[in-house]
């Protein structure tokens, strides 16, 4: 139940896009159409949910058995960047079609924030393995669900009458804007 | 003597990373909630840019080319690691309220950018004085998106009263759709400014000319900014002069 909780506070009350602003450039640079967007979405599942699990083994065997927990920023930094470059080898070779349908957005998630910020986050809340999983999972849904959402809004905003100065990143960040606004409602899910 | 002049005037003035280039837009918006949120995360990232340009100048000619980007941000890391715990230690206010986007400054475009446009190719000398002034043109930005949301939103600047006790506050500036509305409307009035000055030179205006599309573009705000054929073809004779 607990696990449950954190989850949907992850997902849906602490929003990464929109309440935190983490993992901003691809919300707005690869939300054109709703196909990509969703592509995008499940490859931010699958490398967030693969780098809470590691950086929160690495943490507690590494870092915490030799006192070096100062090094955390560097070393999940350099460990966040050589995974996303092994799952795309490893996509490669053994799962082809998976490949060929996350392959192209792989390369866009090392610059992604939102990976670092939940690494960090789970230090921070000192959460166990299977928490950090989960919530690794829980942020990583929510992204999607703003990044698909904002894609399908804009797709219609392409047919409307935006002012000529309006056009292109003001107009989506006024509608996530709106979509944020919207999301506090989700706030009082959880006390 | 001459050239450090121009290197602080670049990153203050006309290639401001917040209201020119753009860059570092998630901590932007994130820490902006206060003028004082501002002051500190500008001055932070100063130092680090500072720190991390003078650092890759002093290595460039050691630093092989292919393994050039882990290991600047390995620099970037480490200095950002020290800056973290002086913080924690000094100024513990400052450090809760910064929160997670201490670390996430490893991440942040502007230093990464720098380290490669810039400190990697010039003296030592001259990287610090393109550190400073890139850091102080990013505190510059973001104390006055501060200020701009701390006034509307609170009423006060750097937590003293200025507006009249009668006056509403629009607490929705201060919360997260605030810092999206802010800066959507930043951008906009760059992009009429820019129309406008093509409209009166009688040049066309489109809004993003790169072939690729955005997807491969680490800047997506760039995205939303106003060109014509004629910045166009000075940016591209400027990038084949460097």
């Amino acid at each position: 139940m607990n696990l449950f909780l954190i989850a949907i506070g992850a997902a849906l009350v602490n929003n990464v896009v929109l309440s935190q602003f983490l993992g901003l450039c691809p919300f707005i640079g690869v939300s054109k159409k709703v196909d990509t967007a969703a592509g995008m979405g499940g490859a931010v599942i699958f490398v967030i949910t693969i780098a809470s699990a590691v950086t929160s083994l690495i943490y507690t065997f590494i870092l915490e058995k030799l006192n070096i927990t100062y090094l955390q920023t560097i070393v999940f930094i350099l460990v966040i960047a050589g995974l996303v470059q092994f799952v795309e080898m490893f996509l490669k070779k053994v799962l082809p079609p998976l490949y060929s349908a996350l392959g192209v957005y792989l390369p866009l998630i090392t610059t992604n924030c939102a990976v670092l910020g939940v690494a960090l986050i789970n230090v921070q809340k000192s959460y166990d393995f299977i928490t950090s999983v989960i919530n690794g999972f829980g942020t990583a849904v929510g992204f999607t669900v703003a990044i698909v959402i904002m894609a399908g809004i804009r797709e219609k905003i392409e047919y409307n009458d935006v002012p000529e100065s309006f056009k292109g990143t003001p107009i989506v960040l006024i509608t996530a804007g709106l979509m944020a606004m919207a999301f506090f409602g989700f706030s009082g899910l959880i006390k | 003597m001459n050239k450090t002049v121009e290197r602080l005037k670049c990153g203050m003035i006309t290639e401001n990373p917040t209201f020119v280039q753009m860059l570092g837009m998630c901590p932007t918006m994130a820490v902006t909630t206060s003028a004082i949120n501002g002051v500190g995360m500008g001055l932070t990232t100063t130092v680090i840019l500072v720190l991390s340009n003078m650092m890759i100048s002093m290595l460039r000619k050691v630093i092989p080319d292919k393994v050039r980007i882990p290991a600047y941000i390995v620099v970037i890391a480490s200095f950002v690691t020290i800056v973290q715990f002086l913080l924690e230690g000094f100024v513990p206010s400052l450090y809760d309220s910064l929160g997670i986007y201490i670390p996430l400054i490893v991440v942040n475009c502007i230093i990464l950018g720098r380290a490669e446009s810039f400190a990697s190719k010039n003296s030592i000398w001259l990287s610090m004085f393109d550190g400073i002034g890139m850091g102080l043109g990013f505190t510059i930005g973001l104390t006055s998106i501060g200020i701009f949301r701390e006034l509307l939103g609170n009423g006060t600047i750097f937590n003293f009263r200025i507006m009249p006790e009668s006056y509403e506050p629009l607490t929705i500036l201060i919360l997260a759709p605030g810092a999206f509305f802010v800066l959507a409307f930043l951008i906009a009035a760059q992009n009429k400014v820019r129309i406008h000055k093509a409209k009166k030179a009688g040049a066309s205006v489109t809004v993003c000319e790169r072939e690729e599309g955005c997807a491969g573009c680490t800047n997506t705000f760039c995205g939303g900014k106003a060109f014509t054929e004629e910045s166009v073809k000075r940016e591209k004779d400027a990038a084949k002069e460097a």
